[in-house]
């Protein structure tokens, strides 16, 4: 092998606030062949994205970066502005994380992609469209001259993606860099995206350095690994040296945090439902026999749930008959007391809005729910608010669940405040007792939460939904926003409280291992349907739904062997989709 | 796991202090406004201690002074319009009315008009703002149209209309203070809607109202410690224009009824004496451009203290 591709050399990044230089990244190395992938792994903070940035002179007027990085013998570092002009998309593509911003809305996409072909190279508007068109093959877009006079927002967030990896492949780059380019997405879609990449890398000899924070993506993908952490590079090595043989302890605690689903991929046989039966059921073990669902399976309640769903129906849209979207199309479900149901599916599938009707942010369409017995859609403006008082929510993103203007102390006393439960030293005694009860600290009564870090504040809400003693809590993925070694013990604080509280708890996530280390039991949605219901081990083992052995297949697992089995199931269960 | 990680330290001090904190800090390190501060305070003492100051001065802004006029001219006496220490900023010509005492109860009128109106427009904008925004629905529809029509409505002809219909029985400064102040609520609720239609998405309104919060906790707890920004913001940059309609009024003969002093009126009757008293017009006019100037140095430092997007000075 001959001199590496992309050589990144002792490269430092500070920022300057108020006079000072913060360092960001220090002397960060590593090197990058053609035809391979490089991971950059890191937890936010890590100067993972810096270092990327700084490669291309993407970074604000307040950074300084010293140091080398030679692309093909070239240092970028030394290059004039018009001169890294013409590397950027050129020699080196950019895919960024949120694909939707990354095109702009009102051009169509054969126009923005004629533009990034005809910015480095002299063709005709006619030879460029003819270039769009192929790139558009190459990412595996379907109706590819469709798809060129078609606006950003016509298109899913997957077939996006294609189009932005598709204009960063434009001027065939010997370096693409993708930052975190499936974070934003559902895991099937991830698994397509990552399929293509490392499609790319195989035919075109493309290298690709690849930020992320996920080591199942790092798994299914990657070459070699960089951990980074606080702005320095802890280990680097071959993917599986890094994996088997780790030998710095933050790589060791970074994989041992990674909350993985242990359940196996490898296909069990479904029993062949009778021809006609719409429903499949195996002990329990409930599932829509068509895919895809045009019905949710029934579900059978125990005697005193703690919220129970009777046929719920919620529709957005307008005036208009026609427009109407059913998020969520009468579904039934129930949890018992002290019971945590995982309600699992991918964006858009309607589970966010069920928490949001049990909450009563949203108003049902249809049908009932029932909180200890009673319907809240149906009861007067206080005896709702007494229900109300029954129920905790604990939401995604703590950064804006938290009022910024109000103190830690008085966001965890205000459903006390509200509920006019407790006044004066009482109530100061009591918020004491719920900072202790997720292990922060009374001294931070007094911060606001810009003073927290995520997972601080994420405690935080716990603390505020766990306040009033709620038989039922609806946490709407409370881990998704954090790191992974904050997620964790974010989990392991939730199931200790909700052992020592014992309160039902609708655990909404898209994330499968998570689901599994928290729920008894598992409900499946898809497209507003409720396609599979069971006991959580049977569910992830042996499921019985074909949308749920994709969601099973796709979801990465850091674990090199158990990952490539993955992923020969999922290329399995695509090639049997596309037969049939 | 968005985050970049690039520090944006000013942006994100600047959102998170407290509001009396920002503007404490923002006195401390932006000189023009600090002098704006300044101006404001010499010229609200010139009118809360006007009574006061004027007596010092041994004069008041009612008593005829012929005496001090020239009676060739019927303008005052001696230079400078007749500064001199018994008349500090000179005589009123034909009339020989102390100017300094004319000033500084004008101030008082001004500051009281300004303020009220000003006071009278944030209230109900910070009302059918919020409300209009939270609540939604026909309501909105209904006050952004409202909002429309008024911002669209030719009101100084319709402020001049009213000053003769309305009998005299009504004291002036309240007609004042309320119409100008109903034309102003319009620009206020429109800022106010569009913020509380973004704070309404975060989280934790979404979180008040899962715990059962009704709309008035919603708006006291949740919205409005995180309005207190613009509305200070729009609040000081408004009053200028308030103390401007009220000179602009009183110009034309509609505002306060002589003989109470007020800044527009005096500006008025100078503009006859221009060339042979020339201070007759500039130092009432400069006590209207300190005033105005004052208001909007301050209220652009405060815009960039509390709202670091639209910052322009480093």
């Amino acid at each position: 092998m001959s001199s590496p591709r992309l050589s990144v050399e002792n490269l430092s990044v500070e920022f300057s606030t108020d006079g000072a230089w913060h360092p960001a990244v220090r002397q960060v190395s590593y090197q990058l062949d053609a035809g391979q992938v490089l991971a950059v792994v890191g937890e936010s903070g890590s100067g993972k994205t810096v270092t990327a940035l700084s490669l291309l002179g993407l970074l604000p007027a307040t950074a300084r970066v010293t140091g080398r990085a030679l692309l093909d013998g070239t240092d970028l570092l030394g290059l004039d502005a018009a001169e890294l002009r013409a590397v950027r998309g050129n020699r080196v593509g950019m895919v960024f994380q949120e694909p939707m911003s990354a095109l702009n809305p009102v051009f169509t996409i054969g126009d923005q992609l004629v533009e990034a072909i005809r910015v480095h190279r002299d063709s005709s508007r006619a030879q460029a469209r003819q270039r769009a068109l192929d790139l558009l093959r190459l990412v595996d877009l379907p109706d590819p001259e469709q798809r060129l006079r078609a606006y950003p927002h016509e298109l899913s967030g997957g077939q996006l993606q294609r189009v932005v990896i598709a204009m960063a492949m434009a001027n065939e780059p010997a370096v693409l860099i993708a930052d975190e380019p499936t974070t934003a997405l559902d895991v099937t879609v991830q698994a397509e995206i990552l399929a293509l990449l490392r499609d790319l890398r195989d035919r075109l000899g493309v290298a690709i350095l690849l930020i992320t924070h996920d080591m199942g993506v790092v798994a299914d993908i990657a070459d070699h690994v960089v951990v980074m952490r606080d702005g320095r590079v802890v280990e680097q090595g071959p993917v599986a040296a890094i994996f088997t043989e780790a030998h710095q302890d933050y790589t060791k605690q970074l994989l041992g945090s990674v909350v993985s689903l242990t359940a196996s991929a490898t296909a069990q046989p479904v029993p062949e439902p009778d021809p006609g039966a719409e429903i499949v059921a195996r002990d329990g073990h409930v599932a829509v026999a068509a895919h895809p669902a045009h019905r949710s399976i029934p579900d059978s309640a125990a005697v005193n749930p703690a919220l129970l769903l009777d046929n719920l129906s919620v529709s957005y849209g307008g005036r208009f008959r026609s427009l109407v979207v059913r998020a969520v199309d009468r579904v039934s479900l129930h949890v018992e007391p002290g019971e945590v149901l995982g309600l699992v599916g991918e964006s858009g599938s309607g589970k966010s809005t069920i928490a949001a009707a049990v909450t009563g942010l949203v108003t049902p369409s249809g049908g009932q729910v029932q909180v200890a017995g009673v319907d809240i859609t149906r009861l007067g403006r206080r005896a709702a608010r007494t229900a109300r008082g029954r129920i905790g929510v604990v939401f995604q993103d703590p950064a804006s669940a938290l009022n910024p203007r109000a103190t830690i102390a008085s966001s965890v006393a205000e459903p006390l405040r509200l509920h006019r439960v407790l006044a004066g030293a009482a109530l100061e005694r009591r918020v004491d007792e719920l900072l202790d009860a997720v292990h922060l600290s009374t001294s931070l009564r007094n911060r606001f939460p810009h003073e927290l870090s995520g997972g601080q504040r994420q405690r935080v809400c716990i603390a505020r939904a766990v306040a009033l003693n709620p038989d039922l809590l609806i946490a709407d993925e409370p881990t998704s926003a954090l790191d992974v070694s904050v997620q964790a013990k974010i989990l392991d604080l939730f199931a200790d409280l909700q052992r020592e509280l014992s309160f039902a708890c609708l655990f909404i996530s898209h994330d499968l291992a998570v689901i599994q280390q928290v729920a008894d039991r598992v409900a499946v949605m898809h497209r507003g349907h409720l396609v599979e219901q069971g006991p959580t081990r049977a569910v992830l083992t042996a499921p019985l739904h074909p949308y749920t052995r994709r969601l099973l297949a796709a979801a990465p697992v850091a674990d090199l062997a158990e990952q490539r089995r993955r992923r020969q199931a999922w290329q399995e269960l695509n090639a049997a989709g596309h037969r049939g | 796991m968005s985050e970049t990680a690039l520090p944006q330290p000013s942006a994100l001090a600047a959102q998170n202090r407290s509001v009396p904190a920002a503007i404490w800090r923002m006195l401390r390190t932006d000189r023009w406004a600090l002098a704006g501060a300044l101006t404001i305070a010499l010229l609200g003492l010139l009118a809360v201690g006007a009574d006061v100051l004027t007596a010092i001065e041994g004069q008041d802004p009612f008593s005829y002074h012929t005496d001090a006029l020239d009676p060739a001219t019927g303008g005052p006496a001696g230079v400078l319009g007749g500064i001199s220490g018994t008349h500090w900023f000179g005589v009123e010509p034909l009339t020989g009315r102390d100017l300094f005492a004319i000033v500084a109860h004008g101030a008082r009128t001004s500051f009281l008009i300004g303020l009220a109106a000003t006071a009278v427009s944030v209230l109900l904008g910070v009302l059918l703002g919020v409300s209009a925004g939270y609540l939604g629905g026909w309501y909105d529809r209904l006050v952004t149209w409202t909002a429309d029509v008024l911002l669209g409505f030719p009101y100084l002809v319709f402020m001049i209309a009213l000053g003769v219909v309305v009998p005299a029985s009504v004291p002036r400064p309240l007609l004042l203070i309320v119409v100008i102040g109903l034309f102003g609520w319009p620009t206020h609720a429109r800022i106010v809607r569009a913020q509380t239609l973004s704070l309404k998405e975060r989280k934790f309104v979404s979180a008040a109202r899962a715990f059962g919060a009704g709309p008035w906790h919603v708006f006291t707890v949740e919205l409005l410690p995180n309005l207190w920004a613009p509305i200070t913001v729009m609040a000081t940059l408004s009053i200028p224009g308030k103390i401007g309609v009220e000179a602009a009024l009183s110009f034309l003969g509609v505002g306060i009824p002589p003989p109470t002093p007020s800044w527009g009126r005096t500006i008025s009757d100078a503009i006859d004496w221009v060339r042979s008293d020339p201070m007759y017009l500039i130092l009432p006019g400069a006590a209207l451009f300190l005033a105005t100037w004052a208001f909007n140095v301050l209220g652009d430092g405060l815009r960039d203290a509390l709202d670091p997007r639209t910052g322009v000075r480093g």
